[in-house]
């Protein structure tokens, strides 16, 4: 019997490793032709889809995440009422930020046009520009920005060059319950202090090892006059100021000025903490306004906002938000382009503060109907105006967890600064390859 | 078609379907990511600020994982600083080793005590054998995030014990949570594979030993072990399998970070991969490829684990077995 399964046996083998490795060896150089285009092409090809007017015109998709699709289905609605031949269809992606990336990415590699319009993350942008995958807003898909806040543009530039259009951004505010603090603090020093002899505690904001690490740590190094990479792209977390700014940080844990419990807390926790009113301050994104007004919170009627406070005054707070970009291998580009325009347009950014999603549309946050419904507009609106990205760079990922990776060991296994900072400094740099 | 050969030729052939989609459902990813292995990742091309592919790596994924190796930006060589994921590979290789040694230590001692229990014949025993399962039932996503609220610091583990650890951040007690969540989803699992092996023991085994005068503890070591040996074995190489794969339970539990405490090896591929290093995760994921294999083979070979079913049906060795046989032999010789 066993010399008889011998023959079949064998062929059927050779067979099946024959196939694996010709699939293994042609998959190969499918691959490598599509990723080796040189520019000069891609945006030639881009340019020549736009600029035919009836070309490039018809029904697109958007891809968005699902925690805030609802904001966006009225504004599709109402396009698809006034244009019916240019259709756009929402496609809702999985409510986590990794798992949103992961199907863009799937799609975009293969070179599908599945999303002609998506809603990236902030800190997506510049990867994806590197990669290619946005069509560029220059020539005919150029856009004016003048009207849009400063830094929200800004996180949507790439090597000087605009790759998507901001839709709605986010700032942290710091919350101050003020039956505990009654005074606001104008800096730092005043807010350390404020805190002497308080049972509470003081200052709780998100330091568990994730991307809220990261968005804190930047946002105090910032607010002490430093950065992490500078508008040349060179690194500078190692600079004076972004010493001095970890420093800060560092220290506020250890004398308590910062609570033990944030090194464990996301937003979740946070909003738990403060809204239950056992923290004096909270670092936060404004979602948490309503809930600390609401019924079942401790504060309600207690509390007030501000700008974060850096060394001499405003701190600098670090941008979220999604910015539409359009995709290279779209067939619709016009209809993508007139899409994300009618999205900044006055009405419908109006619709996103009423739904307490930050415009981007600088002119809405003086308007007085709404200042008076939202009582933080103006907070935040300083917020924004003092607001920085974080670091644009297509190694963004990297670059966060060479940050949170040197700032936890820093807070909680006593790395000094200057150690941590110099790490940072050359796993980026190792990261930026 | 009726000879041997035939049989066995038309039999090769029937399976070759199976084969096929086995070849390219697990045989080419696996053939590819070796070879993905070998190539570089996109770099950044300074003067336009686009990637561009990478050419042919050799072995510097390997030695990336491996040694800790690193490309400074003056093109010396030298060891990762803390915060690029290599750094984090030893530590994670450390702790899954750990996790897989304690978990599978703990649900065999468990899974032993459940089965013996229910083994015996009792009134409402289909009942406790249903009820045991629930925990391997529940999604392991759905256990994580239930642990992590007992575990939390306002949890009832702390209110309970008037105690104020943080089990979430504390790098052993984070450790200490995983391996308890850990241990009370999977040691249902060992139990029934265990079950399963107990029950294939014939009674009158049992009863012959009782005659001959035999302790509660004489029977479990002479008899229970060995007749249920190569079923635990099966039972002890899955889990071990298993827990050398611990992807969800540590994420959703404590954090997905691949810096802290309770990190495994495949949350660094997940991590490399968000990181858009396609081809260094495929190396990293050979290489655990190759330690599974390694443990397998060694558990397999040495340990006597019976995955085909064979051993246990010619020559198993029974105690006072072949004495009995022997007797037999003799009766028949004598009746003949």
């Amino acid at each position: 019997m066993n010399i008889a399964l011998k023959r079949p046996g064998r062929s059927l083998a050779a067979i099946a490793i024959v196939s694996t490795v010709v699939l293994a060896g042609c998959a190969d150089s499918g691959d490598t032709g599509e990723t080796t285009t040189a520019t000069a092409t891609d945006t030639t090809t881009a340019t020549e889809a736009a600029s035919d007017s009836e070309e490039g015109r018809g029904p697109i998709t958007f891809a968005m995440g699902k925690n805030d699709t609802d904001k966006i289905t009225p504004i599709i609605e109402k396009w698809n009422a006034q244009n019916p031949d240019e259709q756009v269809t929402l496609r809702e992606l999985a409510g986590e930020a990794d798992a949103q990336r992961e199907t863009l990415v799937q799609s975009l590699q293969a070179g599908n046009s599945d999303y002609d319009v998506m809603a990236l993350d902030v800190v997506w942008t510049a990867d994806f520009a590197a990669n290619q995958w946005l069509a560029p807003l220059t020539g005919d898909l150029e856009v004016d920005t003048s009207d849009l806040l400063q830094s929200t543009v800004d996180s949507a530039t790439y090597n000087g060059t605009l790759y998507a259009l901001p839709q709605n951004t986010n700032g942290q505010l710091l919350f101050r319950n003020t039956e505990l603090i009654p005074e606001a603090p104008t800096n730092w020093a005043e807010l350390e202090a404020s805190c002497a002899g308080l049972e509470t505690d003081c200052l709780t904001l998100q330091l568990k090892q994730y991307e809220g690490l990261t968005v804190n740590t930047v946002g105090f190094m910032e607010g002490w006059g430093g950065s992490v990479l500078s508008d040349a792209g060179d690194v500078t977390v190692d600079s004076d100021q972004a010493k001095e700014g970890l420093q800060a940080l560092v220290d506020a844990y250890e004398n308590g000025t910062i609570s033990s419990a944030s090194t464990s807390a996301t937003e979740e926790e946070t909003n738990l903490a403060f809204v239950g009113g056992d923290t004096a301050y909270a670092i936060n994104w404004p979602y948490m306004f309503t809930n600390a007004e609401g019924e079942t919170s401790e504060v309600a009627g207690k509390f007030e906002v501000q700008p974060l406070v850096g060394k001499d005054g405003v701190g600098v707070s670090t941008l979220g938000g999604y910015n539409n970009g359009i995709n290279i291998n779209s067939e619709n580009k016009r209809t993508a382009l007139d899409f994300i325009k009618f999205i900044i347009n006055e009405e419908n950014q109006t619709s996103f503060a009423e739904a307490s999603f930050p415009p981007v549309l600088a002119s809405i946050y003086e308007d007085d109907a709404l200042v008076e419904q939202f009582p933080y507009l103006p907070a935040l609106k300083e917020s924004l105006e003092n607001a920085a990205p974080r670091p644009v760079s297509p190694f963004y990922p990297a670059i966060s967890k060479a940050i949170q990776d040197n700032a936890y060991a820093a807070l909680t296994a006593g790395k000094s600064v200057d150690d941590a900072t110099a790490d940072m400094k050359a796993a980026i740099e190792q990261a930026s390859r | 078609m009726n000879t041997r050969a035939g049989q066995a030729r038309s039999a090769a052939w029937l399976i070759a379907p199976a084969l096929i989609v086995l070849a390219i459902v697990i045989g080419y990813p696996i053939l590819r990511a070796i070879f993905l292995s070998f190539q570089a990742d996109k770099s950044l091309d300074p003067t336009t600020g686009l990637f561009v592919e990478g050419g042919f790596a050799g072995f510097d994924h390997y030695l990336y994982w491996l040694s800790n190796r690193c490309m400074s930006p003056s093109g010396t060589v030298s060891t990762c600083p803390p915060g690029v994921l290599a750094t984090d590979f030893w530590p994670a290789v450390r702790i899954t080793l750990f996790f897989t040694v304690v978990t599978v230590a703990l649900e065999t001692i468990l899974g032993m005590f459940m089965a013996l229990v229910m083994n015996r014949e009792f009134r409402g025993r289909g009942l406790v054998r249903a009820a045991v399962l629930i925990p391997w039932a529940i999604p392991t996503a759905v256990t994580a995030k239930l642990w992590q609220f007992i575990f939390a610091d306002r949890g009832i583990v702390n209110s309970l014990f008037d105690t104020n650890i943080s089990w979430t951040t504390d790098p052993w007690a984070a450790r200490s949570a995983v391996i308890i969540a850990d241990v009370w989803k999977t040691a249902p699992f060992m139990a029934l594979l265990i079950l399963a092996g107990l029950q294939m023991i014939p009674k009158d085994v049992y009863e012959a030993a009782r005659v001959d005068g035999a302790s509660r503890w004489q029977q479990f070591r002479l008899i229970t072990m060995p007749l249920v040996k190569p079923a635990l074995m099966v039972a002890v190489l899955f889990r071990t399998l298993d827990a050398l794969r611990m992807y969800d339970l540590p994420v959703i539990m404590i954090s997905a970070s691949s810096n802290s405490p309770t990190a495994t090896i495949s949350q660094l591929v997940v991590e490399d991969m968000r990181q858009n290093n396609f081809n260094s995760a495929s190396a990293l994921s050979t290489l655990i490829f190759l330690l599974i294999f390694a443990v397998a083979f060694i558990m397999i070979r040495f340990l006597g684990a019976d995955v085909s079913g064979q051993r246990g049906v010619k020559g198993r060795k029974v105690p006072g077995m072949r004495k009995r046989r022997q007797v037999k032999m003799e009766e028949e010789e004598l009746v003949s």
